[in-house]
């Protein structure tokens, strides 16, 4: 499989002049833990060479932040490094005295760290953050610090610079707050800045903005940069060298484009497969890939594959549309009545309000916020005029940054939140009115997922209470039939039954997400609204996930409103998609027509700031994507484990996998 | 910050009265008789008992008493007490006595707990931790008077240090050991809790991103650390006060001063219930105002408050 | 994109480095480990108690202090009520296991049947300030608004009275005769408040939480979701505070005892009151009461040191 060697620790003179800045070579990383060490790190070797950005690509725990935190050793206290050596500037330092260090901190090595909420130390003012920063390195001190901090500030883009650095953190938006970090960073002019997530947790726009100025800033300075990143399009886009961490292990590094497109290990392959930024088309479900093994895979395709098989054939008039036609034509059967309008993408325009499940009509909600002076509130509209239809069988997406209202949207859909004016109509019918029994049936047919995987179940609740609830609080049949319920779900989650007696804090993120699924399809309803439901998720288990609500919708014809802030996950989820600025709607349409004809300028905007969009992915569709047969523990792969549609988890034989969603 | 004072002041006041009103009920209703609650066991003719009820204003409904009696405390005017001294006379040379007295514990459980606390937390797991939680442990499980009677037995008979009781002459110094052992319960509570908030705030990312700035160790631990970890002792502090206030009345009784605590102390050996209500009427008054102070403090350590509407 | 940029000319070959497979085995996205035990979070912390020497040791003392308050005429014959002055002042030994007292009562006797006031009222008050606490607590932060505005005011009130103040204003109001059960309420009366604010708190923090508004929407009712999701969640800090306030009472009621505001039944405060004046001349007299107490108050304060690091979610596995 490895085609190329690695360099080895000492083939390379480490004191040359033009040698590396950062040399990592066969580092181990320890902690101790109550459960004895845990190798964090095993035996990784990377370079930072002057001035240029190196990326550490890698899912949560693949040990990529601690490597880097290793460099000028911020480890947590439990962690060690235990083999290896770093080098720094042709010195060795995994030793020396911790003075040593204190002294490359900062001056030499410049870090930004990945949470700006919790990196600024709320109870000092920003500037004189900044301003400790380059008096502990001897940059400046008092009077001639401050005004230093205010250029920094300004550079990092910040404006109005001076005034901002006399405020405190909690006045700052997470985007300022992050302006001021890499202020931090780079106020001793290091030579190598560390970035940890620099931008996770911002919105799309703000993080693009941010990363070019980085971008520019640390070329124009000179700096090397070091980029820890979850997210392999932004990787790939902003360095000239990947390397990919799994599980502790460095697996494969090299130039960023050759990565890209000529992956190597299967872990990068699965990577590159699963990663929504680089995606461009709507999932097909497995139900549908079966079907119709032969359809053509390529993303404006005019043959349509068709869902029920006694649903009319879609017409062709754009690929989308018709994806769109094939989700939807599954519930065809189910909902008989408007059999007569289920012909093709006609139902994107000419469909009955048979077929529409909610109506938003002139939604508009206003949160009294409080005032200069308490007994004054100023009126908030969060939501603004927003109307939108969800049709049935199908997925509209609601998107849209921090602040345009889309979860709020998401909580009078479920009825939440009351709206201050308009109305949501369930099959016609207004909910607003709804009380008692109705409002029960409701609730049966309407259900959430939420963000959080860690806080979306009670985690005094075992799997199978958190899965029985529903159908105890409705009081659907006995301990028994309920018991059976549970075990289908967890099967349909593709989850083991085994699960059942276990608790939440026994489960990674996207099992709780699976579990939250499976409970809200306890009650078979027709709409699940998820709001953000895979936003937290590493990337290949959101895949994993994306792939399993897909195919969810064709096996039971659901309709999802699907709230996001990541449009690459809009484009392979969603037949409508609904774009959302400051509590109003921007823009609206199919999702193809959003995605390839934008006709508004924040919808463009946001579409250019997608990381990755840009990178030509030459041969997408030849990237074969290893199944698991050559895996190590394939062969005691129990089929419950693995979702059995996705593309990595069996199947070897479908045409779709790999090539379906690259 | 002005709307934080003014609605800091403005809940005083339900808190205050409310206080008052529970004290009042308390003291003259809870038993039954108010004329025995305020004559004690006294046997006394009809005609005495009527002037009496006149004199405190008990044949009027129970709001009514209360508001009169809330109206003087607002005044100043405490009553008399059964010695015909008015109560806030014997307070009021009482009151500089523990006041001083509470300031030596406050200013003792505050800078030994917190330097304690900072060592404990900032070197958790090693010997020196492991010995400070011990001594807050046994500080806390063994009652404040046994600490009383064995410091003063040993350091006031056996070695004559200090003198065995302080009477009429309440100096710093001769309040040094009483101030030591009303502080000494807190002392443990304010280490232990110094020791958890800085244990936490030590792991917080944005002491790492300080230490990844270049800062010295005693840097972060100053600027980044403490002042972090301080605010919820801060807030522990004030409300000690309350049993600081309990305290002062034992440690008062042990070391014969002449403060608060033992002007409330007779009152209760005599069941003089009207010279209670006033004493603790006063002592709630002024815990109600250190904690406002505290609240204050808490708004100019946090920029989070001072700036919440 | 950086790639055009000149400094990458640094880097020599470029290397393409890919790890072994062997070395690097690929595992399934997301696999379920069937083979631990299923654990609960109750269950997850009584693992961890169990294991936790300061829980046993603590433990097994107040089960032995409670077995001594229910049953303390097994460990001595002698009524610790009846003062026999011929035998005033004893020494220990001689039927009298740690000496007499002044009045010649039985020192070990009375030590013995203080446990059972010290622990009634203890656990009494506890008992009752929990549940005051809990439910004023739990209603001011799950309804929020003018609600919690009452309640919070009301809370603030009592707190304003410290325990012992309180109690003293309490006690001599009821000057004829106070129960053991009396003093419990008392001490309850003036105890809760740590209680319902640390339940407030909680109860806040739990409310928003996503799996609360997942019950909401799946039509589980208010107060189900409070009975239900809610407390359950926000419980753990409060069993910890009332293991503590449990001891805490108990000084609090031997303070009462040692300022004269006692019960009449025998109380450790009562006997170390009554040990002062000798203290010169028999120190024991005092020890024995003061070591008893702090025994009983230091097991409780490393019961609830012991709970909370078994509770502690910082500690569990997420």
């Amino acid at each position: 499989m490895s085609t190329t060697t690695a360099p080895r620790a000492g083939e390379q003179p480490a004191t040359d002049e033009a040698g590396p800045l950062l040399e990592i070579r066969d580092l181990d990383i320890t902690f101790n833990t109550s459960s004895g060490p845990v190798h964090a790190v095993r035996g990784a070797n990377l370079e930072v060479y002057p001035g240029e950005t190196v990326a550490i690509v890698g899912e949560s725990g693949s040990g990529k932040s601690t490597t880097a935190m290793s460099i000028s050793r911020l480890l947590p206290n439990n962690g060690k490094v235990t083999g290896g050596s770093i080098r720094f500037d042709g010195k060795d330092i995994t030793s020396v005295p911790l003075g040593q260090i204190r002294a490359l901190r900062g001056s030499e090595i410049g870090l930004v760290p990945q949470d700006p909420m919790s990196n600024l130390n709320p109870l000092w003012k920003v500037g004189s953050q900044i301003d400790e920063a380059l008096a502990a390195n001897g940059v400046a001190k008092g009077a001639a610090a401050k005004q230093r901090t205010v250029e920094l500030l300004e550079e990092a883009g910040l404006p109005d610079a001076e005034c901002r650095a006399g405020q405190y953190p909690h006045e700052f938006s997470g985007g300022m707050r992050q302006r001021a970090l890499i202020a931090m960073g780079l106020a001793a002019r290091p030579r190598l800045l560390i970035a940890d997530e620099p931008t996770s947790a911002l919105d799309v726009t703000v993080q693009q903005q941010i990363l070019d100025h980085l971008d520019t800033l640390t070329a124009e300075l000179g700096v090397a940069v070091l980029l820890i990143t979850h997210d392999l399009g932004l990787a790939a886009e902003r360095a000239q060298h990947l390397v990919v961490m799994y599980k502790g292990q460095i697996v494969e590094s090299g130039p960023a484009l050759q990565i890209l497109q000529d992956p190597q290990h299967p872990y990068t392959k699965r990577l590159i497969a699963a990663a929504p930024s680089l995606a461009s088309r709507r999932l097909v479900s497995a139900k549908d890939r079966g079907a119709e093994g032969e359809a053509t895979g390529s993303g404006d395709g005019g043959a349509a594959p068709v869902g029920g098989s006694d649903a009319p054939a879609a017409s062709a008039d754009g690929g989308a549309a018709a994806v769109a036609a094939t989700a939807a034509a599954t519930p065809a059967a189910k909902a008989a009545a408007s059999d007569a309008d289920t012909s093709g993408s006609g139902r994107e325009s000419t469909g009955t309000d048979a077929d529409i499940v909610i109506r938003a009509e002139n939604l508009t909600k206003v949160f009294p916020l409080r005032g200069k002076v308490p007994w004054r509130s100023t009126p908030f509209t969060a939501v603004d005029d927003v109307s939108f239809d969800l049709r049935r069988g199908t997925t509209t997406a609601i998107v849209g940054e921090s602040g345009s209202g889309k979860s709020t949207v998401a909580q009078m859909v479920l009825r939440l939140l009351e709206p201050t004016s308009g109305r949501i109509l369930f099959e016609g019918r207004d909910i607003a009115g709804m009380k008692g029994r109705e409002m029960m049936a409701l609730r049966r047919r309407v259900q959430p997922i939420f963000q959080n995987p860690y806080g979306t179940l009670d985690p005094m609740y075992s799997i199978y209470r958190t899965i029985e609830e529903p159908l105890r609080l409705h009081g659907i049949g006995d301990a028994k039939s309920r018991e059976a319920k549970v075990r289908d779900l967890l099967d349909k989650v593709a989850l083991p039954a085994a699960m059942m007696r276990r608790y939440p804090n026994e489960l990674s993120g996207g099992q709780r997400q699976r579990i939250a699924i499976a409970r809200a399809l306890a009650l078979d309803p027709e709409v699940v609204v998820c709001d953000e439901a895979v936003s937290a998720l590493d990337v290949l288990v959101q895949d994993q996930v994306l792939h399993l609500l897909n195919d969810l919708q064709a096996e039971l014809g659901l309709s999802y409103l699907f709230i996001t802030h990541d449009l690459a996950v809009v484009r392979q989820i969603a037949d409508r998609t609904v774009v959302m600025e400051k509590g109003r709607i921007v823009e609206h349409g199919t999702t193809d027509a959003v995605f390839h004809g934008p006709q508004e300028e924040y919808t463009k905007r946001l579409l250019a700031a997608i990381p990755g969009g840009s990178i030509p992915l030459a041969g997408s569709e030849t990237i074969e994507v290893d199944v698991d047969t050559d895996v190590a523990e394939s062969e005691d792969a129990r089929a419950e484990d693995v979702d059995p549609h996705h593309p990595l988890g069996g199947d070897p034989e479908d045409p779709f996998t790999g090539a379906g969603h690259v | 910050m002005i709307w934080y004072i003014v609605r800091r002041l403005l809940q005083m006041i339900p808190v205050f009265l409310g206080a008052t009103l529970l004290i009042y009920v308390m003291a003259f209703y809870a038993g039954g008789d108010p004329i025995q609650a305020i004559m004690g066991d006294k046997p006394l003719s009809p005609a005495v008992q009527d002037q009496l009820r006149a004199q405190y204003n008990l044949d009027k409904p129970l709001i009514v008493q209360w508001l009169i009696y809330v109206g003087k405390v607002v005044r100043g005017d405490f009553g008399v007490g059964f010695n015909g001294r008015p109560i806030l006379e014997q307070i009021q040379t009482a009151f500089p006595v523990t006041f001083r007295l509470a300031l030596i514990a406050v200013a003792f459980e505050t800078v030994l707990g917190v330097i304690a606390g900072v060592i404990s937390g900032l070197r958790k797991g090693t010997w020196i931790d492991t010995t400070l939680l011990m001594i807050s442990l046994l500080v806390i499980a063994v009652p404040t008077f046994v600490i009383g009677f064995v410091a003063q037995f040993v350091l006031g008979v056996q070695l004559g240090v200090v003198p065995v009781n302080v009477g009429r002459d309440a100096s710093v110094v001769n309040l040094l050991l009483p101030g030591f052992v009303l502080g000494i319960v807190s002392f443990a509570y304010v280490l232990r809790l110094t020791r958890t908030s800085i244990t936490e705030v030590a792991t917080a990312d944005h002491v790492r991103t300080a230490t990844a700035k270049g800062l010295s160790r005693g840097g972060v631990i100053s600027k980044h650390i403490m002042r972090n970890s301080l605010i919820p002792v801060v807030t522990f502090i004030g409300a000690d006060l309350g049993t600081l206030m309990g305290g002062a009345i034992v440690t008062e009784k042990i070391f014969n001063i002449h403060g608060v605590g033992s002007v409330l102390y007779q009152a209760i050996n005599k069941s003089e219930s009207p010279v209670i209500v006033s004493v603790v009427t006063i002592m709630v008054m002024v815990f109600l105002l250190t904690n406002l102070i505290v609240d204050l403090l808490y708004a100019v350590l946090d920029p989070r408050i001072r700036h919440a509407k | 994109m950086r790639s055009d940029q000149t400094a990458r000319s640094l880097r020599p070959a470029a290397e393409h480095f890919v790890a072994p497979l062997d070395e690097t085995p690929l595992q399934k996205v997301d696999a379920v480990d069937t083979t631990a035990t299923p654990r609960s979070m109750w269950g997850e912390a009584s693992h961890n108690l169990v294991r936790n020497p300061v829980f046993v040791i603590s433990a097994l003392l107040i089960l032995l202090l409670l077995f001594v308050a229910a049953f303390p005429g097994v460990f001595t014959q002698y009524d610790p009520t009846k003062g026999d002055l011929s035998i005033s002042n004893q020494p220990p030994g001689d039927g009298h296991l740690l000496g007499t007292t002044r009045q010649g009562y039985d020192v070990w006797a009375r030590v013995l049947y203080g446990t059972r006031t010290s622990l009634t009222v203890g656990f009494f008050a506890m008992v009752i300030s929990t549940v005051i606490g809990v439910v004023i607590g739990a209603f001011a932060g799950y309804v929020g608004g003018w609600v919690d505005e009452v309640l919070s005011r009301i809370t603030e009130i009592f707190f304003a009275l410290p325990l012992v103040l309180g109690a003293i204003v309490a006690f001599t109001a009821l000057s004829n005769g106070v129960g053991t059960v009396t003093i419990a309420l008392i001490l309850a009366l003036f105890g809760w408040t740590n209680i319902a604010r640390i339940t407030r708190g909680t109860v806040l923090s739990v409310k928003y939480q996503d799996f609360v508004t997942a019950s909401t929407a799946l039509g589980a009712g208010r107060l189900t979701n409070l009975a239900k999701h809610v407390l359950p969640n926000a419980i753990a800090p409060v069993i910890v505070t009332a293991t503590v306030n449990l001891g805490v009472f108990i000084v609090a009621q031997s303070t009462l005892a040692y300022l004269g505001l006692g019960t009449g039944s025998v109380s450790w405060g009562g006997d170390i009151s009554d040990a002062q004046p000798a203290l010169r001349n028999n120190p024991m007299m005092l020890f024995y009461p003061s070591f008893a107490l702090a025994i009983c108050v230091l097991s409780f304060i490393m019961l609830g040191d012991a709970v909370r690091d078994a509770l502690d979610p910082k500690a569990r596995k997420r």
